[in-house]
């Protein structure tokens, strides 16, 4: 006798065009599933919650994603990406350090616990830099400071935010690159595709209206990507390389709610992202 | 397809056949972003702010 069919939640607060792939993707393979509002989620400690077994957690605010995946999996539920995962991706800095533990190429980076520190730091690092939020996506408030002059003005204004998170600062070198960066959809290790961003501007985000082009990803750079999405313990991971202007590829960051709209449009019938997230969450649901 | 009222202009916002429960239309009219809070019947609801930590 086989296995009763496993039963998926797909949690989220926003249905966008991945979430909505993804469910229509389940139903085409006949897969039981229920979409969950993580803003009707509750969890007991102690408690447990049959209902949600396999969780695909695709819940667009970090904080939510992160807790929810922690009390989902305390209930004793599977959740993809893991919370451990999640917590990871969802930090350039966490991100960052088990890219650097791993020996990934990825850039001179440091963290200051004052936006005065910070000053310092990008004396290390040097300027060119780039000041990022820790937690944050689509090159939202991603700063590039050209000298100290800016970076002293940048700083003040990261001074009065009223967050204490935002008053840690992370700072990273800026790669010299062509105007384009590499993204990379990596899905139970395996490499689905890849794309070449390219923008007008200097953040390629497909969110900022970055253009998508496919891309026959090398042998090496695939590798590379892969043992980022496995450093950041990643199973569905949106892999961000860049080339820099020697041809030196390097791990910029890994995203565990990827985005793949623009990445599906680029790779027409190469891959159905979708299926494929769908495939992989059958593979954790087996019982 | 089925329609609702938009919460801030009162217009009738189309909801197509494949629409899902927490999915964002835009009001013909005054171009609001609403979520679709459930399907039968369609109702809508002002879609939430972007928040600092949403992403990918």
């Amino acid at each position: 006798m086989s296995s009763p069919e496993p039963s998926i939640t797909v949690l989220a607060s926003r249905v966008r065009t991945e979430e909505k792939r993804i469910m229509t993707a389940l139903e085409k393979r006949s897969v039981a599933f229920s979409y969950l509002d993580a803003r009707d989620l509750s969890v007991t400690l102690g408690g447990s919650l049959p209902a949600h077994r396999v969780v695909l957690n695709r819940e667009i605010g970090q904080y939510r994603a992160s807790y929810a995946a922690t009390a989902l999996e305390a209930a004793g539920a599977t959740v993809v990406n893991t919370a451990a995962a999640t917590a990871i991706c969802g930090d350039k800095w966490l991100t960052s350090m088990a890219l650097q533990r791993r020996g990934l190429p990825t850039p001179r980076t440091a963290l200051a616990m004052t936006p005065n520190a910070a000053l310092a730091a990008l004396d290390e690092i040097g300027y060119p830099a780039v000041i990022k939020p820790l937690v944050g996506s689509w090159g939202r408030l991603v700063t590039p400071v050209e000298d100290p002059r800016i970076a002293a003005t940048v700083l003040e204004h990261i001074a009065a935010l009223p967050s204490p998170q935002s008053h840690i600062v992370y700072v990273q070198e800026m790669i010299p690159k062509l105007d384009r960066d590499i993204r990379v959809i990596v899905v139970g290790g395996e490499v689905l595709g890849a794309i070449h961003r390219s923008s007008s501007e200097w953040r390629t985000n497909v969110a900022r209206g970055g253009a998508s082009e496919f891309l026959a990803l090398s042998e090496e750079d695939a590798k590379l990507a892969v043992t980022a999405a496995d450093a950041v313990g990643a199973e569905i991971a949106g892999v961000d390389l860049v080339v820099d202007d020697e041809g030196m590829t390097s791990v910029l960051e890994v995203n565990h709610r990827v985005e793949f709209a623009g990445f599906q449009e680029a790779q027409g019938n190469r891959v159905d992202v979708a299926d494929r997230i769908v495939r992989y969450m059958l593979t954790k649901g087996a019982t | 397809m089925s329609v609702a009222a938009c919460p801030e202009c009162d217009a009738q916002v189309k909801i197509e056949p494949d629409t899902r429960v927490s999915e964002i239309v835009e009001c013909g009219d005054c171009r609001s972003e609403l979520e679709v809070t459930s399907l039968e019947p369609a109702t809508l609801a002002q879609a939430p702010e972007v928040e600092e930590d949403w992403g990918e």
